[in-house]
């Protein structure tokens, strides 16, 4: 899969909004300074993902989980981030949770075709749950 | 099942697609589980968060109520769980002091030349050749 330079960026408006909530209000930022930010939480998310791959290789797994990230997270010395993280992929969790069970409960009221869909949507990687929590997700996920 | 669009009461606010692009860039990478790809997007909004406050915190930005390119690479530099950026945020200096440095890099490989340069303290471009006597 060819990504566009682009892509590997993360959204500027979403990035300059999380600067803003950490620092003082009224607080300039360069755009240089917004830009450099943005560059390094890319190298971020590839340092952990490659930090946290080298915990599943270890486990034997070719599947990321959560503890292969919080254990990136300690390894590289974000430990303060382990805590909210932990508190985050709860709440999170009981969201995916609530989803679900509103899908099924859907799935009840329609005939036995679309319960068949269901079943394959729940058995594949996940990507299409992601796509719902998108607001404009024209990508191809692969997989 | 539509979500709440307009980020602020989102449990993550990066769009965890873009995330998952940016990971899968590693060749090293077969699959990430759905929580996998959460944790490192909530991760990132938290490390995107430390790197700003931290560098205004010890940067000289505030100095102007702002915070700057320098605080960050400074921040790069001086800090070691930053280290890892430092690649990536390198320092800046004016052109006339790199020039000035190349100068005495010049000299410094030279025996026995005046140093004639070294008089001219003003920070404007032209740059004086060493003639030599």
């Amino acid at each position: 899969m060819a990504e566009r330079p682009e892509d590997l960026n993360l959204p500027n408006a979403v990035i300059t909004r999380i600067i803003k909530e950490a620092l003082p209000d009224g607080v300039n930022i360069s755009k240089e300074a917004r830009s450099a930010i943005s560059r390094a939480a890319s190298v971020f998310v590839l340092y952990a993902t490659s930090c946290a791959n080298n915990f599943a290789v270890k486990g034997k797994r070719k599947t990321l989980n959560a503890s292969d990230v919080l254990s990136a997270m300690e390894e590289m010395e974000f430990q303060r981030f382990v805590a909210p993280l932990k508190e985050s992929l709860e709440v999170y969790r009981r969201e995916q949770k609530g989803k679900k069970e509103a899908r099924k409960d859907k799935d009840k009221k329609t005939d036995s075709e679309e319960q068949d869909k269901s079943r394959e949507e729940e058995n594949d990687d996940d990507d299409e749950r992601m796509e719902e929590e998108e607001q404009n997700d024209e990508e191809e996920l692969d997989n | 099942a539509a979500r709440l669009s307009g980020g602020e009461n989102r449990l993550v606010s990066l769009p965890l697609s873009r995330i998952r692009v940016i990971m899968k860039s590693s060749p090293e990478v077969s699959s990430i589980n759905q929580d996998a790809l959460f944790l490192t997007a909530k991760a990132t909004e938290l490390f995107v968060q430390y790197l700003a406050m931290y560098s205004y915190k010890h940067g000289r930005g505030k100095e102007k109520n702002a915070l700057t390119y320098s605080d960050l690479s400074h921040t790069a530099e001086e800090c070691e769980t930053f280290q890892f950026l430092a690649d990536i945020l390198p320092k800046k200096i004016l052109a006339s002091k790199y020039l000035k440095m190349l100068q005495k890099e010049k000299q410094d490989g030279e025996l026995g030349e005046d140093d004639e340069d070294e008089e001219d303290e003003d920070e404007d471009e032209t740059v004086d050749e060493d003639v030599g006597s």
